[in-house]
């Protein structure tokens, strides 16, 4: 039963984060992902202190907020004149300082190992239930994971026109009137929820992987958005299970198995797509010159 | 706090932090302007399975070995950016994320792989994801002292050299430069820079060694040769504050308060840089507005002789209509573009 619950929280934030991932990548932010899922940790432990607890919906919102600031941070030294990627390396390392030092103050109140914020502990999931009365309900991760994933799919659904026509081409969802700015925030704010959601079963690294990989697996087998994000989810939820094999099988970290699952299928992808893969294309190419000569 | 100048121990931790932030200065100043600024922060996040692997194969914990293994897995991880980016459509922010994840993922498999099995003396293997400079002995300092030291004398010799590579590579290989190697030599250095900071703060904060400095510097001048000096120095005082803030307040760990000291750094050149900075672009703009002003009134007045000669009315009509649109956006730009088109006028 255990590992039916960390396989199920894992492909949960694998499809959140997948979801997402695939705009990251294709507006080529896949670093901003990797900015903010450091840059939350200022407001996990800020919500922590307030809350007192974790996994609540303070979190959510205190990371979530810390999260718009690091974006609209790096836009502002953006638009002053510091190189983009340079912008991004000064926001998050300061947020993610701050962080550290906040929870290092308050090592005492905080029941926050900062070990388990960069890997995540998914194999206690399951000892972290909610329950009403004395009905167990399952692991409280699932249930804000499932959430998120709720709002992320009713988000993006509902603006999927939007989101893909600023993912491809901002200028012209611009010129149609569409508030391009707002989406972006909005795609920021989702990124921000989903990492704070994530971080305490993968960690803060992890989310990373789980954010640009199986993405950028699935824009090299295919050309589509919505069957992008598709195999986008899928290829995320495979990791995920197989992950979990391979770390039963090494004895070794869940997370960490998990994107190296993730890791390999992009390797496969990168190799052997049908459409972009590295040895499709030398194989086709030859076929097409030994049929040139042949002709 | 004031400890710091008789206790033995707190001096070589001080000067340990200090030699390392100056060499990263120095080091980000040219990833800086080579448009790399996060390489740091693949390399330093795939420094972590080479590390593991040194362990692993020798289960001895030295930083010379370290240091040898994330060389090793820091060339592999440019390597495969190189690759994906190459050879398929992957853009290089998402190769970047790719590659920082994947290696760091392999390193945890194999650092828990190393906790759960028995290798004995692995205690202190994590440290390196924290930064452990409170708790650096003294070998470790004169190895970590020694490697910066060699980074900072490297880039003084390899000073032109470098200083062609960032500007202007063609050009560089026009005279006889062999720029690929250069190339490769700064990224190595690089790798160098991040794995000793790695000791320093960490590997999620040590890119900051790098970039925030090299940032901070660039709002002071627009020379290499200044900037580069004056990164080190960031970075050395960002460090030596690292080390003294937190030897004072038992709590604090070294690393976070380096980077934040460096952050604070940056901050204050944003807003007092000279000519980039927020103070000075806000003096100038203001100073442009009134010096425009008072331009305009002479204007004024000179189109109203104009007009009492009643030659050219249409054109004071266009002029007027012009500073209206220029008082909207009042910067240097559009009123230096204006007195040039009253001069026409």
């Amino acid at each position: 039963m255990s590992g039916f619950w960390i396989m199920l929280t894992g492909a949960l934030v694998a499809t959140c984060c997948a979801v997402l991932g695939c705009f990251l990548v294709l507006r080529r932010m896949a670093l901003v992902g990797d900015a903010i899922s450091h840059a939350v940790l200022p407001g996990i432990a800020i919500a922590f202190l307030v809350s007192g607890s974790r996994g609540s919906f303070f979190m959510l919102l205190g990371a979530a907020l810390v999260g718009f600031v690091a974006v609209f941070l790096i836009q502002l030294f953006q638009s002053g004149g510091v190189q983009s990627d340079a912008s991004i390396g000064v926001v998050f390392t300061a947020l993610f300082a701050v962080g550290v030092v906040l929870i290092s103050l308050n090592a005492r109140n905080i029941d926050l190992d900062l070990d388990c914020v960069l890997f995540g502990e998914i194999a206690y999931v399951q000892w972290n239930t909610l329950e009403i009365g004395a009905l167990s309900l399952g692991p409280k991760a699932v249930w804000l994971l499932g959430l998120t994933l709720l709002v992320i799919a009713a988000v993006v659904s509902l603006f999927y026109k939007q989101f893909k026509l600023c993912a491809f081409d901002p200028a012209l969802a611009a010129a149609l009137g569409i508030p391009v700015a707002v989406f972006h925030y909005l795609l920021m704010g989702l990124v921000s929820m989903a990492t704070v959601s994530s971080f305490e079963s993968v960690g803060a690294v992890l989310v990373v992987g789980l954010l640009v990989i199986p993405p950028a697996a699935a824009y090299l087998l295919t050309d589509r958005l919505g069957t992008m994000i598709g195999l986008a989810v899928v290829i995320g939820i495979v990791s995920s299970v197989a992950g979990y094999g391979a770390a039963v099988w090494l004895d070794a970290s869940i997370a960490g198995c998990m994107v190296c699952a993730a890791g390999v299928q992009f390797a496969l992808a990168f190799l052997f797509s049908p459409s972009h893969g590295l040895v499709t294309r030398r194989r086709r190419l030859r076929a097409a010159a030994l049929g040139g000569r042949a002709g | 706090m004031l400890n710091l100048l008789t206790d033995p121990n707190l001096r070589w931790i001080l000067l340990g932090s200090m030699l390392l932030g100056l060499s990263g200065g120095v080091i980000g100043t040219f990833s800086y302007l080579r448009k790399q600024s996060l390489i740091g922060d693949t390399l330093a996040h795939a420094a972590l399975p080479g590390i593991c692997i040194a362990f692993m194969l020798t289960g001895v914990k030295s930083v010379g070995l370290f240091l040898v293994g994330a060389l090793l897995a820091g060339a592999a991880a440019t390597l495969s950016v190189t690759l994906i980016t190459r050879y398929s459509r992957i853009k290089p922010d998402a190769a970047m994320g790719i590659v920082l994840s994947l290696f760091f993922a392999v390193g945890i498999v194999l650092l828990t792989r190393i906790q759960h099995s028995s290798y004995g003396n692995q205690s202190g293997l994590d440290k390196f994801l924290f930064g452990q400079a409170a708790s650096m002995t003294s070998s470790d300092l004169y190895t970590l002292g020694g490697v910066a030291l060699l980074l900072v004398i490297a880039c003084g010799l390899l000073y032109k050299e470098f200083k062609l590579l960032s500007f202007d590579p063609g050009y560089g290989r026009g005279l006889g430069f062999p720029m690929g190697l250069l190339e490769q030599l700064l990224l190595g250095l690089t790798t160098v820079a991040v794995v000793v900071g790695i000791q320093a703060v960490g590997v999620v904060l040590v890119a900051a060694l790098l970039i925030t400095p090299a940032v901070s510097a660039r709002y002071w001048t627009d020379r290499l040769g200044v900037m580069t000096v004056l990164a080190g120095l960031f970075g050395a005082l960002s460090g030596a504050a690292g080390a003294w803030i937190s030897s004072g307040v038992s709590q604090l760990p070294t690393g976070p308060i380096s980077v934040l000291a460096a952050t604070a750094c940056f901050v204050a050149s944003v807003l007092f840089g000279p000519r980039r900075g927020l103070a000075a672009k806000l003096l100038g703009r203001r100073s442009a507005r009134r010096r425009w002003l008072a331009e305009s009134a002479g204007a004024t007045r000179a189109n109203i002789q104009a007009a009492m000669q009643a030659t050219a009315q249409a054109a004071v009509l266009t002029d007027g209509q012009a500073n209206v649109h220029d008082n909207a956006h009042p910067n240097v730009h559009s009123a230096a573009h204006a007195n040039e088109r009253r001069a026409s006028v």
